[in-house]
């Protein structure tokens, strides 16, 4: 099929999508006219039931917990994935990426770059712990404080300290965190169960006052390893990336 | 203007599929399917949305303040970290694929595979 064909082929395809989309579009609710009922109830009800004043996260670990296990488990896999697609590459064709990459050379880090990552690392930890055990209270959550625990990873990287990098994130620990963060979610539905009451739900206690930290019972802990798992699932993709870009850099230089 | 979130949904996913279909480059590919599902991002807060409402977080508001749907909130949240993850493993491919086949463009694919 010649490109202009393709083409073709897809615009009148998305003609007719585009049709179709905005024509069920348009039997919704104008937009900032929610109708409810979900949120609303969930919006009266939650911060009673679990002692969580954000409502975000009792919905997403307790209410639609079962969900956000499955959702975890596809982080995961993918994560596994990435590692299993490329540590099958590494080491075997060594030498023929060597030659491939031989016109590239990798810059150095400028003084400039170096200093603000060093220079941002350390508080990007503290945001990133921050966010992953506030889930309770603020908006924030294991989600997001994972992804920026891995951020002070990534710029220790990008300060052009690729050999501590590793030392930092060594593989074997990111893959313990990773399986402790994903088996723990699930550990914390199992012990509802064996404490006879439906998987996952809140058996600890709620604390007194609705937004403390130390409220919420199963919230804030499965934010904490939702964050674990999370940071350690990025880590361990971003560890693999940057070997394949050692393999570049090795030939480079 | 109520219609009009909606009308962005359409466009930003007809743009990203149109990028998906006549890209001539794995990794551009890979950012196009990120531009489809962004459309889904834009939805899902759009139909939860209501206006002059705050957000659905207690802690310094009394608790009957009308706020926003925390359900489709948390699904977007969900939405985002999994799609970064995908994204990483369609990528993994893509490295896989040149390495193999010494190019990135999904037409040269097509004829390798035959």
């Amino acid at each position: 099929m010649t490109e202009r064909w393709r083409r073709g082929v897809f615009l009148a395809g998305a003609a007719g999508l585009a049709a179709l989309l905005l024509w069920g579009l348009a039997g919704l609710p104008g937009f900032g006219r929610y109708p409810g009922p979900y949120g609303d109830i969930i919006n009266r009800i939650a911060v009673a039931q679990t002692n969580a004043t954000g409502v975000v996260s009792a919905v997403n670990f307790s209410y639609r917990g079962f969900d956000t296990v499955g959702e975890e488990f596809i982080l995961f896999a993918a994560a596994a994935g990435v590692a299993t697609v490329l540590r099958h590459l590494r080491g075997k064709d060594r030498i023929s990426t060597r030659r491939a990459a031989l016109d590239r050379v990798a810059p150095p880090a400028s003084d400039a770059l170096r200093m603000a990552a060093l220079a941002f690392t350390g508080p990007v930890i503290v945001l990133g712990w921050f966010l992953a055990t506030h889930a309770q209270t603020s908006p924030s959550g294991g989600f997001q404080g994972g992804v920026l625990l891995t951020t002070a990873f990534v710029l220790v990287y990008l300060a052009g300290q690729v050999l501590l990098f590793r030392r930092v994130s060594p593989e074997d620990l990111t893959d313990i965190a990773e399986a402790v963060g994903a088996g723990g979610f699930a550990a914390v539905g199992v012990t509802a169960l064996a404490l006879g009451l439906p998987y996952l739900s809140n058996y600890l206690p709620l604390g007194s006052t609705p937004g403390a930290v130390s409220s919420s019972g199963t919230i804030a802990l499965i934010s904490l390893l939702v964050g674990i798992e999370v940071g350690a699932a990025f880590l361990l993709i971003i560890g693999e990336l940057v070997d394949q870009a050692l393999l570049v850099r090795e030939g480079g230089t | 203007m109520s219609f009009l979130p909606y009308v962005i949904v359409a466009w930003v996913l007809i743009a990203g599929l149109y990028g998906v279909v006549t890209s001539r480059h794995l990794v551009h590919q890979i950012v196009c399917l990120i531009v489809v599902q962004s459309s889904t991002y834009v939805l899902l807060l759009a139909v939860g949305y209501r206006t002059g409402a705050v957000a659905p977080y207690f802690y310094d508001v009394p608790v009957h303040t009308p706020a926003v749907d925390p359900v489709v909130q948390a699904l977007a949240l969900t939405d985002v970290v999994v799609e970064a993850a995908v994204t990483a493993l369609l990528l993994a491919f893509a490295v896989q694929a040149h390495k193999r086949f010494g190019t990135l463009d999904p037409h040269e694919l097509v004829q390798i595979k035959g």
